[in-house]
């Protein structure tokens, strides 16, 4: 797979190997961006969750039938979500070696972030809608 | 896959012991990491007890003092002996150095003296830096302008000659690349701090054209991204200079020319 790496290659080849990428700026950059948002979202979803402490569940739901609150729960779920799958990809490219390992585990890994966040923002959804 | 011994002939077994000559006033032992590639033996720590009444001050004083007068097979590489030529570069007490700036009073207990970690060892504390250079090579460290060459030099204000500093002082001994997590784990690709600061040092330079073509060739999740502000670089760097920051500028650099 790819070039080869032949011990008689030359070791200035070896390095420029397939070039850069051109990429990886936009990853580093969001998530930064996603960090400094989750700050204040997570302080406002979780004022709103202690606020909802010893409540019922029809309390919860009228709560959540607040677009502000459930506008803030969305973009927080999502978010945080977001910053977790970008900071695990960089985790999974450290120390998975092997390039079908590696692709393998993304391809997991992304599949349960996507999964469980579309659940936990579908359920936020449902609260906002149901009445 | 994972493994979960060291290959046999990676484990570090005990040498030989030199003992101080009968009479030394002040006795301090280098245990110091031994291989050679030709006798199919395992690597081995061999204790060599010197009398520092009789050796000069630094660390490298005393790898001299046992190559000329105990042990003329250790090899290691040395130059200037002055911490300018970045030969002597090696894991001293537990932290990447130069032998020639380091001294030996300042070390508790026994003098425990490495390669570089994580380079393949060609013999005794010589790492090899082959990969090391080649990755230099690839960020072109040289001056490349597109305007024709002027009748004089190429000026420069004060103020941009002083952006160099800070940069230029680097002797390219990898002491910072070979103490970072990212370089051992994704060394092929990841350029390492030393290479960092190295392609840095000309993107800063006002006088350089070739600026976007350079954060072109560095644009890369591997070749740039792959540094996680650990500071094992900046901590370790004997010539008191921080590649972290320059990857840190780079990486600004690299958000500012899209936004």
């Amino acid at each position: 797979m790819g070039k080869s790496n032949s011990a008689l290659r030359n070791p200035l080849g070896r390095v420029r190997g397939l070039g850069s990428a051109k990429e990886g700026t936009s990853h580093w950059w969001l998530q930064r961006v996603t960090s400094i948002a989750l700050i204040p979202l997570a302080i406002l979803f979780l004022a709103a969750i202690f606020s909802l402490v010893g409540a019922d569940w029809a309390q919860v739901r009228t709560a959540f039938h607040n677009p502000f609150v459930a506008i803030v729960g969305l973009l927080t779920v999502g978010t945080l979500f977001w910053h977790f799958k970008l900071g695990i990809q960089v985790v999974i490219e450290d120390y998975v070696h092997g390039e079908a390992a590696k692709i393998a585990t993304l391809f997991a890994v992304n599949a349960a972030i996507y999964v469980v966040g579309l659940a936990a923002m579908l359920s936020i959804v449902k609260m906002f809608l149901g009445d | 896959m994972v493994e979960f011994a060291l290959p046999r002939n990676s484990q570090v077994k005990t040498g030989k012991t030199h003992k101080a000559p009968a009479g030394a006033k002040k006795v301090k032992t280098f245990r110091v990491y031994r291989w050679n590639p030709d006798d199919g033996q395992n690597p081995h720590i061999d204790s060599y007890e010197i009398d520092l009444a009789d050796c000069a001050p630094m660390v490298l004083d005393a790898l001299i003092k046992i190559k000329n007068e105990i042990d003329p097979t250790l090899t290691f590489r040395r130059s200037c002996r002055e911490g300018i030529c970045g030969s002597c570069a090696m894991n001293i007490d537990g932290t990447n150095t130069l032998a020639c700036t380091k001294a030996i009073e300042d070390i508790d207990g026994d003098v425990k003296i490495y390669p570089l970690p994580h380079m393949p060892v060609i013999k005794d504390l010589v790492p090899d830096l082959t990969h090391f250079y080649a990755q230099y090579a690839s960020i072109k460290p040289w001056m490349q302008t597109q305007s024709p060459a002027p009748a004089r030099e190429r000026l420069q204000s004060k103020e941009d000659r002083d952006k160099i500093d800070g940069l230029y002082e680097c002797i390219l001994c990898a002491c910072c690349s070979t103490s970072c997590p990212s370089y051992w784990w994704n060394g092929d690709r990841y350029l390492g701090p030393a290479i960092l600061l190295q392609a840095y040092r000309w993107i800063i330079d006002s006088r350089d054209e070739m600026t976007g073509e350079r954060l072109d060739n560095l644009e890369d999740p591997f070749r740039l991204y792959r540094c996680h502000t650990i500071m094992n670089c900046a901590k370790t760097c004997p010539k008191g200079l921080n590649p972290a920051k320059a990857i840190a500028e780079i990486k600004k650099l690299m958000v500012e020319r899209r936004v």
